[in-house]
């Protein structure tokens, strides 16, 4: 009888959560759908219209590649310019599979590293198709005038990356975010130059207009004059980035947000995995509680520092005072074949578990060394300067310390989403017509993303994918109606909008938004960061719930809604973010294993690492929004051509 | 730590602005500029005042969007950083800061230290960029690109597009931005082709959106925060010499 049940809610689940994924093997998938995919001729394509929210390189590659097959696009973005998308700060570089270094790389070890990296909590096909992509992108952004870092002869220089034991990342100095973006900015002014490209600066998005089960347009405040405009089209792409600025303290920008993410799974888009988020290894220690952020120094800085804390607790003698057998190496102790460059989730444990034990270093005692002695033994200050000349002078000053002289002091901080909208092999939600790009959907990183592969998936999903998958859906809108603003469901979400405003703002409590982000930071930080435990989880549940009330009863905005007015912009993200949090607890609660940055205390080897437990939890979990409530479905990941093992790096 | 900013207020881009003062204590060395303003702001807030307005986003100098004139200087007072790495350990206790939005005629004021920089965004529109379309690209090792060349171009497409150049300048003039972005695509054989073009609609943009002319004082090398070099424009300004020689 139970069994029967069980396979009845399986079909169920089957048919909510198709993941379309193509048939034949996995080499010969994204060829075998797209001859499958319909087609628009061009003429029929200059109907069409596509809403891009955000301009990152998801955005801006999605947008400037629609716009180029001949596509009708509307772009905005929360920032002033498109140059300023948080892509812009990644720094250390992109992973692609051209085997340049003669190392032994191909497809099929970069989609395997990936998977692995991610604990097999990914799916293979998407997995699959961002190794297959990536080696073509790099031709891409050459052609686009990204000056990649080139060896004397003139061919481009690779570097290794945490996870990796090939040497497959392409980067420009420590600003290949920024050289990206700035490549893929240029692309999409080039095409609305062209005008099939209108953007929308200094423009949120508040809301998802769906009519008839289909995603028809967005409400979109000016964040000028306040004003809420209605745009309407026959698709829209969420590329919004990630999330993890709802622990407060991350290496993300201060304006990230989750709302258009959560917005959109209010109107149906399921979320998943939430609680996959990175905690990166290398940041710089908090040092007060009114930091506002934790700058990150690239994990490529591991290439040739090495991570040290004192043999001795609480030892307070300066680390150049610290002779060589007094200190622990625990990343080379404790994995010897990966090292310093073991995998962020790892590496981001392995910090906590020695400055838990006492022995942090710093003032606060909350970091690690890390260490560049050797390297400039070894290869020369030229040559270190030449490799990571700007990220030691951005660390200089932030800190005011010369790094070349004595260690840094990094630690462990809230960085990448890998959950998201839940998506298809076509990126497109559960909302017909809704897609998501980038950091913002679920797709390719399983429960742990591998350095250099972000700047990777946002660009792939932008400029080889999406502008592949979206004619399919595409194709059959042609003969439906034209979306009109005028439509009652636009008028439903403005006034909504309208009303959600005017909520806040006449709360009149006696605290600031910062100080209620402080606390949901905390309470995130504390129970559903680098490790979890049921009761933690349970208690942060409820401390959310309790924030949440009182968030609603006791904030304090000033000014209006008809201005530029950025304390009401934090206010409505940070009630967004709150709940958001509940969601990110609930899944990290259902989720009775360990597997990459999700680890649990209850799920663990003898030795401390993470224990997975693949008979059960071998699913993505996608959650559905219900009344403010949340309906957990299952995709099972299907490993056909990989057989998952215990990730061990050791 | 306490000091007293003042802070330049201006409720819209028509309304008459002025400067106002705002004590704020309990600050720390260790703080950034920007957290000083937060400090502030939620000072303002639970007084039932309006906050200010400024801009920022990543906190790590890439983004460009944060930037204001900070005791007369653009970015405050140290060399080549932008306004969210400088920290309030450059001040000292009981310390008077004045702070002012970008001054130019093509950065217009929007509220408080906000300013509209858009005229960035049509100068890369007329022409930064390499005209060819996704999925059209050759093999990315099949044109080599000796060390030297990669690096000075890198060295030019740095810029972060803060227009701390623009606001430094006593012409406000555009041509550090201008000609780091040229001489960034111009250098690469890829934008070889459009070369030409491309100098002749980015200057004629630039000019076109009132930005001033360079007497080559050299202020904006010292407060760009990618520190690019002035040699921009020289070059900038030979190959469009050249151009009117030679068209």
């Amino acid at each position: 009888m139970q069994n029967s049940c069980f396979y009845r809610i399986l079909e169920l689940v089957k048919t909510i959560l198709n993941s379309k994924v193509p048939d034949g093997p996995i080499e010969h998938k994204w060829r075998n759908y797209q001859l499958k995919s319909q087609l628009i001729n061009p003429a029929n394509k200059k109907k069409l219209s596509v809403i891009v929210v955000g301009s990152g390189l998801s955005g801006a590659g999605t947008a400037s590649t629609l716009a180029e097959l001949g596509y009708d696009i509307k772009c905005f973005c929360y920032q002033d310019s498109a140059r300023r998308a948080h892509s812009v700060a990644a720094q250390g570089g992109i992973n692609a599979a051209k085997n340049y270094q003669h190392d032994g790389d191909s497809v099929y070890r970069m989609f395997y590293d990936t998977l692995k990296g991610g604990d097999f909590r990914s799916r293979e096909a998407n997995t699959y198709r961002l190794a297959e992509l990536s080696a073509p992108l790099i031709d891409h952004f050459v052609q686009q005038g990204v000056p990649f870092a080139r060896e004397y002869g003139g061919t481009l220089v690779n570097r290794s990356f945490g996870g990796v034991q090939v040497q497959r990342t392409f980067y420009a100095r420590g600003q290949t975010g920024q050289q990206l973006l700035l490549a893929s900015y240029s692309q999409l002014y080039k095409m609305i130059r062209a005008k099939k490209v209108e953007l929308f600066p200094r423009s949120e998005m508040l809301d998802l207009v769906v009519i008839d089960g289909k995603a028809k347009g967005i409400i979109v405040r000016n964040l000028v004059t306040g004003k809420l405009e209605r745009y309407a089209a026959d698709a829209v792409v969420l590329a919004t980035g990630g999330y993890s600025r709802v622990f407060r303290l991350s290496t993300l920008a201060i304006g990230c947000n989750g709302s258009a993410i959560w917005k959109a799974h209010k109107k149906g888009a399921f979320f998943a995995a939430p609680s996959f988020t990175q905690i990166h290894p290398t940041a710089l220690p908090q040092s007060s509680e009114a930091q506002s952020k934790l700058t990150l120094m690239s994990e490529s800085l591991r290439n040739d520092g090495r991570i040290w804390v004192p043999l001795k607790k609480d030892d307070t003698r300066k680390p150049l005072d610290i002779p060589e057998d007094e200190r622990d190496y625990y990343l080379e102790r404790r994995y010897p074949s990966f090292g310093n460059l073991a995998p962020r989730d790892i590496a981001s444990r392995a910090a906590k578990e020695r400055i838990d034990a006492g022995h942090g270093v710093g003032r606060l005692k909350n970091a690690v060394y890390l260490d560049f002695k050797d390297a400039i033994e070894k290869f020369g200050l030229d040559t270190i300067k030449d490799r990571y000349g700007n990220l030691f002078k951005m660390y200089k000053k932030i800190t005011g310390i010369d790094a070349y002289s004595t260690p840094m002091l990094i630690s462990p901080t809230a960085h990448f989403s890998m959950g998201g909208l839940w998506v298809d092999y076509e990126l497109m939600t559960t909302v017909p017509g809704l897609y998501a790009v980038g950091e913002c959907n679920f797709s390719d990183h399983g429960a742990n993303r591998l350095g250099a592969n972000s700047l990777l998936q946002a660009s792939v999903d932008g400029y080889f994918i999406l502008p592949n998958t979206i004619n399919n859906y595409l194709a059959d809108e042609i003969k439906s109606e034209q979306p009109n603003i005028d439509h009652p469901e636009f008028e439903k979400a403005e006034q909504l909008a309208r009303e959600h405003i005017s909520k806040i703002l006449a709360i009149n409590g006696s605290k600031t938004v910062d100080h209620f982000h402080r606390e949901l930071g905390k309470i995130m930080w504390q129970e559903c960061a680098m490790s979890r435990t049921r009761n933690g989880l349970q208690n942060a549940i409820t401390e959310i719930k309790k924030l949440r009330d009182a968030f609603w009863s006791d904030v304090k905005v000033t000014g209006s809604e008809n201005e530029m007015n950025t304390e009401l912009e934090k206010a409505y993200r940070l009630a967004d973010f709150i709940e958001l949090g509940i969601l990110m607890c609930t899944d990290a609660l259902q989720r009775d294993e360990s597997c990459g940055a999700h680890f649990r205390e209850e799920f663990q080897t003898n030795d401390g690492e993470a224990l997975r437990k693949d008979e059960a939890y071998s699913y993505v979990s996608a959650w559905e929004y219900q009344n403010g409530d949340f309906k957990l479905h299952k995709e099972e990941l299907e490993f056909e051509f990989v057989k998952p093992t215990v990730r061990s790096y050791k | 730590m306490r000091v007293t900013f003042k802070i330049w207020r201006q409720d819209n881009p028509k309304a008459k602005g002025e400067f106002r003062s705002y004590d704020v204590d309990g600050l720390t060395k260790d703080m950034s500029f920007l957290e000083a303003l937060d400090q502030l702001n939620e000072n303002l807030v639970l007084q039932d005042e309006k906050v200010i307005a400024y801009e920022y986003d990543c906190r790590e100098g890439i983004c460009g969007q944060c930037g204001v004139f900070i005791n007369g200087r653009a970015h405050g007072p140290h060399d080549n950083i932008t306004t969210c790495q400088l920290h309030m350990r450059s001040f000292t206790d009981g310390d008077i800061i004045t702070v002012e939005p970008w001054r130019a005629k093509s950065f217009p004021i929007i509220k408080d230290l906000v300013v509209d920089r858009s005229a960035f965004d049509r100068i890369i529109e007329s022409g930064a960029y390499i005209s060819s379309k996704t999925g059209t690209a050759p093999e990315a090792n099949s044109i080599p690109i000796p060390k030297d060349i990669a690096d000075k171009a890198m060295d030019a497409a740095a810029c972060i597009g803060c227009g701390a150049c623009v606001a430094t300048c006593k012409n406000s003039s555009a041509v550090l931005f201008t000609s780091a972005k040229i001489n960034h695509l111009n250098n690469l054989p890829q934008g070889k082709a459009e070369a030409v073009r491309r100098l002749e609609q980015m200057t004629y943009q630039m000019d076109l959106e009132g930005f001033g002319n360079c007497s080559n004082t050299g202020a904006c090398e010292i407060e760009c925060p990618e520190g690019i070099s002035i040699r921009n424009i020289a070059e900038m300004n030979s190959s469009w010499l050249r151009m009117k020689l030679t068209k």
